[in-house]
């Protein structure tokens, strides 16, 4: 008797969790922060190399943070401009995390985006209820098949998925240019490569036009919190979320463990691929209400950076996709207030991830941030 | 060149993983240091070789205190480590892997590759080390690659070779042998450290026993007058038998049926040959055999995890030569597998994840398309108290449990259900006496309850141990098959089997 209560007394104390280490909030959040200050001073520096005078300089960042958080128009542009960097990053972290490296967030947005536009306009007299959500599922549905190729060549013959999305990115950008000249996809009266106009019954409306109608800031946020939710949910909750993840740590350990790796890697990617399709219909749906030839404008390549800053993690993507719309918002306030490039904020953007990933560098800049290693 | 260490103590935070020890290395001699993982030889070698800098206490070389500042200075002072891990780059040669960091070089930087090799020919030569200088690393079998290390650090004049578990890798054969070149060493005067677990090995090999539990040393001996069980309880901490307790001989149906099976390995070479042979519940059948005659691939076949060539397998009556991992793990075979770090567990899940790695789908652990993660870890957390595995918290990741802790992971998952058939392939590998006698003592468990029980193994002893029938494999077939429930088994013909000698 007493030795089955104390057995149990032990199990409980197994339960307990161990404080979260140190190490791993130096990991999460002193390395980040320090990454995004390290990335703004030597973005100072380039500035400083090339000529623009200190002041100059102090106004841009100025001009930076009043764009990304300095006014009711900054933070809705800031958000307007993380949604689908954090929907399409949330994907490709779901990838890593299988062991997939997805480049193709690019082209998935791209056609999740013309499926978007082609339900978006199709269907006139159709009550907004049904229209706007069918015109989201189409381009996730879209982006889902169009990185399912990449995962069937993957798990049918082998051929690796950094090539193949690569050259499924560039054949998704020839793709939209023919289809933005068809006849039934152009808009009438037009010459130039534009498609129709998505319908008012299936845009993602606009939510603080009471306030001011030039606030861009759309219902996709509501699209991206779900994700947010549903992403940590299947990866973390559920039994897929668990065979992505055991597979992307040790494959021969999910072989052993029964786990089926061709099945996976396709889910995985269709996964990825409709949560780009999704940013790719979100931007079409929700900002600009048509497809352009480049309407995707490098998103997923942004997203890339995206999920890596945020570690792989929901909800670090979330706070990653967050400062990446800021600086984004930021640097086109910054173009027009300082006349400086926005091409900086590009250059910015990727010191942080060259800082995030050589976290020791950041260590040895900022000796007094972090714990003495031990050991010696 | 003698070494002294006295007093050293080193904290690792709260864990103090050496506590005021002292030891004497003596020129000529060969130190044997004995130990369960975890005791602090780990710890107390990479002091010595200034990886580690102690807390207190200090080193002496010949009388005269030495103060290490990094990695270098302990092979720069004479003492050289052969780790159990080798660091070696395998499309370099030999000699291009020995000089690698001292490379001597001519005018403008010139890679004298001529005198490396001569001087490389030269040590082998004096230690009797047999090595090509001029073969590719990857060409070489583990044994030969291990005599590279030693080269290695002679290369650097060590005058002090600390040998971390160095038989762990080793054929029994390549164990006689390396045997060998440790005793020429230490003729031509080299002072040895010899680390290990394995009891009969520190006794044959060693000139004068330390043994460290807990961070401290508990006992000091002269391998003549002592013996393994009491080598084991100073290691341990109490006294360890080394007979598995078995119930009664009594078996029952017959669970698994193989028939002339055949499997191909990666290079699609046959690797198993025609074999045949059944399991009774009940039962325990050993497998003997110098590693790479086929076990690995019959085991895989067995779980599903290659495809049967041809044959035929039968399993609780049924043909599952076709059937899934999942469905053969379902119908109650658990597997031990031979490398738990290659596909037993994830090292960077968590204790609890790893416990329901292959279990996670059962309707206990799930529903829809959730886990029911407080379900997991309570479970989990029972898993680990039930089999002595040994952690602060199921929260932890696995990659930090020490491999005994490990492995007795990896067997709670497998024996914690209903199981009828337990395939456990090289169960013990690498383990401390008292994690071997813990595993063994389940492994019985199982047999006695009723199920078969598969062993793999390359220890001899381990086969003799457990078994009631053993087959020996020999190139992909059975060669040979004994009886050990009729008489004591003849490890003798056993081992003449396992050579391919068919009586």
């Amino acid at each position: 008797m007493t030795d089955t209560t104390s057995q149990s007394n032990l199990a409980d104390k197994l339960l307990q969790r161990a404080a979260p280490g140190r190490a791993e909030f130096e990991d999460l959040v002193v390395v980040p922060i320090f990454a995004v200050i390290v990335a703004l001073i030597v973005g100072a520096l380039i500035m400083l190399a090339t000529a623009v005078d200190i002041e100059t300089i102090g106004r841009s960042y100025l001009a930076l943070l009043q764009g990304s958080v300095g006014s009711m128009n900054a933070i809705s542009e800031t958000l307007t401009s993380a949604i689908p960097l954090v929907l399409a990053g949330l994907g490709l972290a779901l990838g890593f995390r299988a062991g997939l490296f997805n480049i193709g967030a690019e082209g998935q947005i791209v056609v999740g985006g013309i499926a978007a536009v082609i339900v978006g306009f199709s269907f006139p007299n159709m009550p907004w209820i049904i229209h706007m959500p069918l015109a989201l599922l189409a381009g996730a549905v879209a982006g889902g098949l169009y990185a399912s190729i990449a995962g069937y060549l993957r798990a049918a013959t082998g051929a690796h998925e950094v090539i193949t999305t690569i050259m499924l990115n560039l054949s998704s950008y020839l793709l939209l240019s023919y289809m933005l000249g068809l006849e039934w996809m152009q808009r009438p009266g037009r010459s130039d490569p534009v498609s129709k106009s998505v319908l008012p019954s299936a845009e993602l409306p606009r939510l603080l036009t009471d306030i001011d109608p030039n606030l861009r800031l759309h219902a996709g946020i509501f699209v991206m919190i779900a994700a947010v939710i549903l992403v940590h949910w299947l990866l973390f909750k559920t039994r897929t979320g668990f065979e992505y993840r055991a597979s992307g740590e040790n494959p021969d350990a999910a072989r052993y463990a029964g786990m089926h790796a061709s099945a996976i890697i396709v889910f995985a990617m269709a996964t990825a691929g409709a949560l780009a399709g999704l940013a790719g219909a979100n931007q079409v749906l929700g900002v600009l209400e048509r497809a352009t030839p480049g309407f995707s404008s490098g998103i997923g390549f942004d997203a890339i950076s995206v999920a890596l800053l945020g570690r792989s993690h929901p909800v670090g993507v979330l706070f990653a996709g967050l400062l990446f719309g800021a600086l984004e918002a930021g640097g086109r306030q910054m173009q027009v207030d300082a006349g400086v490039s926005i091409d900086l904020i590009s250059i910015i953007q990727a010191l942080i991830i060259v800082f995030i990933a050589a976290p020791l560098l950041v260590r040895a800049i900022f000796p007094w941030g972090f714990k003495k290693p031990a050991g010696r | 060149m003698d070494v002294e260490l006295r007093g050293i103590t080193k904290r690792f935070g709260p864990v103090t993983a050496n506590d005021n020890v002292n030891l004497t290395i003596r020129a000529g001699e060969v130190l044997g240091l004995l130990g369960e993982n975890g005791a602090g030889k780990s710890t107390m070698m990479n002091i010595l070789s200034g990886l580690y800098s102690p807390d207190e206490g200090e080193i002496l070389i010949d009388g005269k205190r030495v103060d290490f500042e990094g990695p270098g200075d302990g092979i720069a002072a004479g003492i050289g480590m052969v780790h159990q891990h080798f660091m070696l780059v395998p499309v370099f040669t030999v000699a291009e892997n020995v000089i690698l960091g001292v490379e001597p070089t001519g005018m403008f930087d010139y890679l004298d590759l001529a005198t490396a090799r001569k001087q490389v020919r030269d040590i082998n030569e004096k230690y009797g080390l047999q090595v090509n200088p001029d073969a590719l690393i990857e060409d070489l079998p583990v044994g030969i690659q291990q005599r590279v290390e030693i080269l290695k650090v002679l290369f650097r004049s060590a005058e002090v070779l600390i040998l971390d578990e160095p038989t762990a890798v080793l054929t029994p054969q390549e164990v006689e042998d390396f045997f060998g070149i440790v005793k020429s060493l230490r003729d031509a005067g080299k002072a040895i450290v010899f680390i290990t677990h394995k009891l009969h090995e520190i006794l044959e090999i060693s000139d004068r026993i330390n043994v460290l539990r807990g961070g401290r040393i508990t006992g000091e001996g002269d391998p003549k007058s002592m013996t393994e069980n009491q080598l084991a309880e100073m290691m341990v901490g109490r006294p360890v038998s080394f007979d598995v307790d078995k119930g009664p001989f009594k078996p029952g149906e017959t669970l698994l049926d193989v028939k002339n099976l055949m499997v191909l390995n990666e290079n699609d070479e046959t690797a198993v040959e025609n074999v045949s042979f059944h399991v009774r519940s009940g039962e325990v059948v050993g497998i003997a055999g110098v590693q790479g005659n086929g076990q690995s691939e019959l085991i895989e076949a067995l779980t599903g995890l290659a495809h049967a060539a041809g044959g035929k397998i039968d399993f609780l009556g049924r043909d599952i030569t076709n059937v899934s991992v999942r469905e053969r793990h379902r119908m109650g075979m658990a597997h031990v597998p031979e490398d738990r770090h290659k596909s037993g567990m994830i090292s960077n899940f968590t204790i609890y994840e790893n416990m329901v790695l292959n279990t996670y789908y059962e309707d206990r652990f799930s529903s829809g398309p959730a886990i029911k993660w407080p379900d997991v870890l309570k479970t989990a957390a029972q898993y680990a108290v039930d089999f002595d595995v040994r952690t602060p918290s199921v929260y932890l990741k696995a990659g930090n449990l020490s491999g005994g802790n490990q492995q007795k992971m990896v067997v709670a998952r497998e024996l914690e259900r209903e199981t009828k058939l337990v395939i456990a392939s090289q169960p013990t590998r690498g383990l401390d006496v008292g994690s071997i006698e813990y595993i063994h003592s389940r492994l019985m468990g199982a047999r006695d309850e009723g199920d078969g029980v598969i062993i793999v193994s390359s220890e001899l002893d381990e086969i003799m141990a457990l078994s009631d029938r053993v087959l020996v494999m020999y190139d992909g077939k059975i060669v040979a098959e004994f009886d050990a429930t009729a008489g004591p088994l003849d490890k003798n013909a056993i081992g003449l089997a396992m050579a391919g000698v068919t009586a």
